[in-house]
């Protein structure tokens, strides 16, 4: 039994939107992780995750997120997460993980945040 | 108060990928049979991911399984869910244990080591029983 994720990216004038659908495990991470270097590579600075097709993560996927967020600090890039489940969004402030890379309510207002 | 065992469920589990989610997926159906409100539901489903996860990941049980226990305790009625997660394994001091932060993880070549933070940030009451006969992780949520 596994429980894959789907990553899909919409790429947009100066910020790429990251979508994913599933469980955010290891793998998962990996597979954003992937997604979200390839869009470095390609010259976007700011990555906005989209979780609303995620209703679990655990911590070893967050801790592969938390290495995307070290390299978005490296590149003086933006990284924003939307639409995340209660759960989810109360789960990063416990970790402190809000504090380096906002949490917006929706899409609609990340994208409009992270291009000001 | 609440301290009777209305009714105990529990699981063994075998070391194998994804396991956790067995336990998440019982996790729910308790919770929800007890009528707990979504959102504390979706509290427990990720304590015990992150308890299954320590205990698969880390116990080095030689029996290979974890064993997952939800109980349903209250007086005239359920008023609170508790859950031991345990493994065989060799144990782990946890007041010898570093609280993770961003600053210092950021930094950090491991990045991992959240798992405890988070069950307790999400549940009601978190004990940790270690020693020689294994772990214990013990937590509760009220309804």
């Amino acid at each position: 039994m596994t429980e894959s994720l789907n990553v899909t990216v919409d790429r947009r004038d100066g910020l790429a939107v990251i979508y994913t659908e599933g469980y955010i495990n290891n793998q998962g991470g990996e597979e954003i992780a992937k997604e979200a270097y390839k869009l470095l590579d390609e010259g976007y600075k700011a990555l906005l995750l989209n979780l609303a097709g995620t209703k679990i993560v655990n911590s070893i996927g967050i801790s592969i997120l938390i290495e995307i967020i070290e390299k978005m600090l490296e590149i003086d890039g933006k990284l924003g997460f939307c639409c995340l489940t209660p759960t989810i969004e109360k789960t990063f402030h416990i970790m402190g993980l809000a504090q380096y890379a906002p949490i917006f309510p929706n899409e609609d207002a990340a994208v409009a945040q992270m291009r000001a | 108060m609440a301290e009777g065992v209305l009714r105990e469920v529990t699981l063994a589990l075998p070391m194998a990928p994804e396991m956790e989610l067995e336990a998440s997926k019982t996790a729910t159906a308790i919770a929800e049979s007890i009528r707990m409100s979504p959102d504390r539901i979706d509290e427990v489903r990720m304590a015990v991911v992150e308890a299954c996860i320590n205990a698969l990941e880390h116990s080095q049980a030689p029996d290979r399984e974890v064993f997952v226990t939800f109980q349903v305790l209250g007086d005239r009625g359920p008023e609170k869910l508790r859950i031991l997660v345990h493994d065989n394994g060799v144990g782990f001091s946890p007041e010898g244990r570093e609280e993770p932060t961003m600053a210092s993880k950021l930094k950090a070549v491991r990045k991992r080591g959240w798992g405890l933070k988070i069950i307790q940030g999400l549940m009601d009451e978190v004990e940790i029983r270690s020693g020689a006969e294994g772990t214990t992780v013990v937590m509760s949520k009220m309804r």
